[in-house]
């Protein structure tokens, strides 16, 4: 049996935010160890399906000392792209990581942590949990009654269409993740059916700029969270419709209709091989195309405002989204429409290791803007756990800043 | 079976239903019926519907006078409860609809009713009209409605009425499937 080893902090999880903070540690002189289960940016390497391309401009991944330098700056990343970024930073901040080390579970001891791995134990004043937000797929509980004759996986399971069967295929979810597969799905023949429930639709490119580039100076991705109406809702909210691609094409429920993707209601249930539809697909389009509308209201003020104006395209607004006037409102599984389901319906942590009572009765870890509700423990990585862009690679550098010095004072007494 | 030579009386013309119905499959656009309310906010969370008028047999009909059905929150909603909510108007409307039907197929199926009392409950969570949870689902997580029944019937006849009155009622078909809802505003 090896020793226990023992470090101050002990950071959890080598991807893009567990990197942040360990360059905040060091700067601030704090000894420290990154574990990680897998390789650096284990997620992104194992986790991701073929084509996906990073969601954010490559200028926008700033980490706390790194960025990007090539002369694509308005380009998106692919994932052997955003791996190599990764590295390389690990390997320029020389982070101190352990890899192919799996933590098995974390303990709250006398004076502080005991982090139990499957390459021995560490002892630690202060921990800080950085394994990502999306460790596991959600699946609704009406997935439970789809017949056994349809396939059924989640987007972590998802890689190239060619290995879903052929024929029709249902993708539950409209957001980030669920407009890519539809699209992506549809184009390799496989014709597509998308259940949409509430949505964020967004352009890609807005006035000749980027979204992420307007929502980036506009403040609105600085937008912290203790000063918005309601952090509950605003961390529940769906990601944006958005795909990188070199044409910088918005992919939205118009562009998916355009390919010939067919859109129905939220799935309710499924009754006797039966799908059913909620009837609440044009609320839910009306609703995406408010808030878009109000989103863009925000940009062009700030556009006024800071006398950009004159910089960018004019002012535009997008055609409402289209929807059937009678959109079908069940589905008959069994009639071979489609063959395969695909639940693009988010994503959830997995705490399963850690042994503290620090959840919520949802299963979520408490805490306040990334201090977690036990001493010397910190979160990284969530949605909206500081600010809008905190689940970002562009958010991990001001959290890690934040909660390094909140986590330096508590060192202090 | 015929019903103008049978004594059971349950108040519910079944012959002239019928004839509706042979009436109808002859000229199917007649049976296209839309029904109206209209509803106006007064105060608060009370507001007063308004049912008057309806299309069907190819025009407009009108109610032999106009009826209002007010609805408010209860005070531990923070309202003045001044009527019943909505939801117990659905309750209400899925309880009497499946009612009126029990009378109807009793009367075709020559059963005479002495009494019929049902109850109906639906529970929900209401973590989901507050946003707490959106886990949690804002309507009703289920209905159950409790029939008692005296007629001169066999329990297994009795259930068959009930059971057939579910399968003919436009507010059973409301609740249990989903409906495409338009809303406009001005």
């Amino acid at each position: 049996m090896s020793p226990v080893r023992s470090a101050t902090t002990v950071v959890i999880g080598a991807g893009h935010a567990g990197l942040a903070m360990s360059r905040c540690l060091t700067d601030r002189s704090i000894d420290h160890v990154v574990l990680e289960r897998g390789e650096v940016a284990n997620s992104w390497r194992t986790e991701r399906w073929d084509s996906l391309r990073l969601l954010t401009p490559n200028w926008q991944s700033r980490l706390p000392g790194f960025g990007y330098q090539g002369d694509d700056p308005d380009g998106f990343r692919t994932m052997p792209e955003v791996i190599d970024f990764i590295d390389r930073y690990a390997e320029a901040i020389s982070a101190p990581v352990q890899t192919n080390t799996k933590v098995t579970s974390v303990r709250r001891t006398d004076t502080g942590y005991e982090v139990a791995t499957d390459q021995g134990d560490w002892q630690c004043r202060t921990v800080v949990l950085a394994t990502g937000a999306c460790n596991i797929a959600r699946v609704p509980a009406v997935a439970e009654g789809v017949p056994a004759a349809i396939d059924m996986l989640t987007p972590l399971q998802y890689r190239v269409p060619d290995q879903l069967a052929e024929g029709g295929v249902m993708v539950v979810g409209a957001s980030a993740t669920g407009t890519q597969l539809a699209q992506e799905i549809h184009l390799s023949g496989r014709p597509v059916t998308v259940s949409v429930g509430e949505h964020v639709r967004v352009p890609r490119v807005y006035r000749g700029r980027d979204i992420k580039w307007w929502m980036d100076v506009a403040g609105v991705m600085d937008e912290r969270y203790d000063e918005i109406d309601d952090i509950n809702r605003a961390r529940r909210v769906p990601s944006l419709q958005l795909t990188g691609s070199d044409d910088r094409a918005t992919l939205d429920l118009n562009a998916l209709t355009g390919i010939g993707v067919k859109l129905i209601g939220r799935i309710a249930g499924v009754n006797d091989g039966m799908a059913q539809f909620s009837g609440s697909l044009r609320n839910m389009s009306a609703l995406a195309d408010l808030k878009m509308i109000r989103l863009l209201d925000t940009i062009d003020e700030w556009a006024a405002e800071n006398g950009v104006d004159g910089e960018v395209e004019p002012v535009e607004r997008f055609a409402p989204t289209e929807v059937d006037v009678d959109p079908p409102l069940g589905m008959d599984l069994a009639s071979g429409e489609i063959n395969t389901i695909l639940w693009a319906t988010g994503f959830r942590p997995d705490f399963s290791w850690l042994d503290v009572p620090v959840f919520d009765r949802k299963g979520m870890v408490r805490h306040d803007g990334g201090v977690v509700d036990s001493p010397g423990m910190y979160l990284m990585g969530m949605q909206f756990l500081r600010r809008r862009k905190s689940s970002l690679i562009d958010g991990a550098g001001d959290d890690a800043r934040d909660l390094s010095d909140h986590l330096t004072a508590y060192l202090d007494g | 079976m015929s019903t103008s030579e049978s004594t059971v009386d349950n108040g519910v013309n079944v012959a002239a239903l019928l004839d509706a119905r042979e009436a109808l499959s002859n000229a199917p656009e007649a049976a296209q019926f839309t029904w109206r309310a209209s509803c106006e906010w007064k105060n608060g969370t009370h507001t007063r519907s308004t049912v008057e008028g309806f299309f069907g047999l190819g025009e407009e009909q009108q109610h032999k006078s106009t009826f209002t059905i007010d609805a408010d929150h209860p005070e531990v909603f923070a309202s003045e409860d001044l009527a019943a909510t909505p939801v117990e108007i659905v309750l209400v409307g899925l309880a009497s609809c499946l009612t009126a039907g029990v009378a109807a197929v009793a009367q075709h199926r020559d059963i005479q009713l002495r009494s019929v009392k049902a109850t109906i409950e639906g529970g929900m969570d209401i973590q989901g009209i507050l946003g707490i949870d959106s886990d949690v689902r804002n309507g009703f997580d289920g209905i159950k409605v409790h029939y008692e029944i005296d007629a001169d019937a066999t329990d297994d006849e009795i259930k068959a009425v009930v059971a057939q009155s579910q399968k003919r009622s436009a507010v059973y078909d409301i609740v249990t499937n989903p409906t495409n809802v338009t809303v406009e505003v001005n």
